[in-house]
């Protein structure tokens, strides 16, 4: 389903501050696929998603998204294959806009757009039923301004947007870290609930070990730009978090004191 | 008396079009575009000079919105494809657009003597004076303007125009091309706002080349005075708060004139009632953390 080769992102070359952030990655996901990725801070696991969707353009590597070439092409056009979730719970909704106006503008992501009434009452109606499946009430609340939602509600809403129109591949950054635990557990438990009811291919970056255990088929841990370790099936499933931190600190050679990698 | 009251109602309701092209841009694009000070006049010398060339002055109006939309593009290139500053580009095509606007003038002051106009055509045709025709056509064409961007942007395209002034990582995320937009929201801005230029041209008989100076500033003042009138509801509410609003403001202006103020300290008198509008926010917080620190000195 997805296919990178060779992949290198070095930022701000040539200065004081270059930076290589992504270093010789290769990774092949299959469809169906649930990946977990975890890693320190500025491990380049963001910059991974980010090259992925088009936010930056890689400088040397390629990648393929069932079959067809996407690294040359500008961040709108991949889109419409892609479901996206981010960090920031403001990053993934027009907090200005309704709640079925973000929808619709979702349900319309890699489609042209014209002059059709932007919500029609097709729409409605499949929002409605959606949005139920959330189970926090906004079914009833469409027309309410997402600015005012709650953190929770406003990431378990762009997850809604992301996989609304069945993306090939779902690519979730730490969407769950600025939610308090309770909430988090929520929007996880959702994420899981589309990405098997719908069978989606997903890359889900986490900061939590216990979570990148649990979740998913296919565990993948990086460091200062590259993939370190690579494990699925019943190897990951009975995966430890003492031995995951075991395993990082002796590929990466770096000590696991990094508080925000939670031990779960 | 109420020669200035209908003076200003006809003033208000065809700079109100002016309105709500920068009602798109500043709070619907969330860009400060400068290029309307030129695109203003261009609409002016657009429509005079082609009345003056014999055209029927209704279709000059429809190529002043062509010529508007045009100079929106220049910005809106400039702005995504070159990646030059909003603020520079929109400056940028404002001081083209002088040299432009000259050239289809031929002079700088290009008068439009005895040529009929769409409001002495709707005069006479509905038997008014022109000062009430003026107010009757720009106040129908005002509202229709409203409801037609009220529908625009209520539409598939409008709607990805008015989330890309909200969250452009949001719509390049669902599939839509943020520069597109940003180009079609700076070209329908400028379009209304040479409109309204068009407009100016026949309701006072000429385009000058000087007439768009301080434009930004009027179209912003107005905006303001309409939200702080209506507030900050509805969106078909937030269109007719913009034609109240430039209303009000040359309700405002001939006032200030009648209690004596020179017409010359104008521009400084708004300038100054729009910064302060401006940083009313600021002020407040300013005022509530003051007030919290007195109290908390008790
Ligand atoms: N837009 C950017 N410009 C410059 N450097 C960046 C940019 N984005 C990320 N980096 C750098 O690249 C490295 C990897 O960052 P990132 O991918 O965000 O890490 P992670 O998501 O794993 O915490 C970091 O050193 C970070 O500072
Ligand atoms: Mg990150």
């Amino acid at each position: 389903m997805l296919q990178i080769t060779g992949l290198n992102k070095i930022f701000s070359p040539g200065t004081v501050n270059e930076r290589l952030a992504l270093e010789d990655i290769n990774l092949h996901l299959l469809p169906g696929d649930y990946v977990t990725l975890i890693g320190g801070n500025g491990a380049g696991k963001s910059t991974l998603l980010n090259v992925i969707s088009g936010v930056h353009r890689q400088d040397s590597g390629s990648i393929y998204l069932d079959g067809k070439r996407i690294d040359h092409l500008p961040e709108h056009r991949r889109a419409a294959d892609l479901g996206r979730v981010f960090q920031d719970p403001l990053m993934g909704t027009a907090a200005d806009m309704e709640i079925q106006e973000n929808l619709a503008l979702a349900a319309l992501r890699g489609k042209p757009r014209g002059l059709a009434w932007g919500v029609s009452a097709q729409d409605k109606a499949l929002f409605h039923q959606r949005l139920a499946e959330l189970d926090l009430d906004l079914q009833d609340r469409m027309a309410t301004k997402v600015r005012m939602l709650s953190g929770g509600q406003r990431q378990a809403l762009t997850l809604l947007m992301a996989i609304l129109k069945t993306p090939k591949l779902l690519l979730l950054d730490e969407h769950t870290a600025a939610l308090d635990p309770k909430t988090a557990r929520k929007v996880l438990e959702l994420s899981d609930h589309f990405i098997s009811s719908m069978k989606l291919t997903c890359l889900m970056v986490t900061h939590n070990m216990r979570d990148a255990i649990q979740h998913g088929n296919r565990l993948i841990m990086m460091s200062q730009g590259r993939i370190i370790l690579d494990v699925e099936g019943e190897q990951k499933k009975n995966l430890t978090v003492e031995q995951l931190v075991q395993m990082f600190s002796l590929r990466s050679g770096e000590e696991l004191v990094n508080d925000r990698m939670m031990l779960g | 008396m109420e020669y200035v009251l209908l003076n200003a109602l006809s003033l208000g309701l065809i700079w109100s079009i002016m309105t709500m092209g920068v009602y798109i841009t500043y709070r619907v694009l969330d860009v400060a575009d400068l290029s309307v000070e030129g695109t203003i006049t261009l609409g002016a010398a657009v429509c005079a000079r082609l009345m003056d060339l014999g055209l029927n002055p209704y279709l000059s109006l429809l190529l002043c919105l062509a010529a508007g939309a045009l100079a929106g593009l220049v910005t809106g290139l400039l702005h995504t494809k070159l990646r030059i500053p909003a603020l520079l580009s929109g400056i940028l095509t404002m001081i083209a657009l002088y040299s432009v606007n000259l050239k289809i003038m031929g002079v700088a002051n290009l008068p439009l003597l005895r040529i009929p106009t769409v409001f002495s055509m709707v005069g006479g045709l509905l038997g008014l004076s022109k000062a009430l025709a003026t107010i009757l056509l720009s106040g129908v064409l005002a509202l229709g303007l409203a409801f037609a961007l009220y529908w625009f942007f209520g539409t598939q395209i409008g709607s990805a125009i008015r989330a890309t002034g909200n969250n452009p990582h949001m719509v390049r995320a669902q599939g839509v091309n943020t520069d597109t937009t940003l180009i079609l929201g700076l070209m329908l801005s400028n379009a209304l706002v040479a409109f309204s230029g068009g407009l100016i041209a026949q309701d006072q008989g000429f385009a000058d080349v000087q007439m768009g100076i301080g434009a930004i500033v009027i179209g912003l003042a107005s905006l303001i005075i309409g939200e702080v009138v209506l507030g900050q509801r509805h969106f078909m509410a937030r269109l007719i708060s913009l034609i109240i609003g430039a209303i009000l403001y040359r309700l405002i202006i001939a006032m200030v004139l009648r209690m004596g103020m020179p017409a010359d300290d104008l521009k400084l008198f708004t300038a100054i009632t729009v910064a302060l509008a401006l940083s009313l926010p600021r002020l407040q917080t300013l005022w509530a953390k003051n007030g919290a620190s007195a109290r908390g000195g008790k």
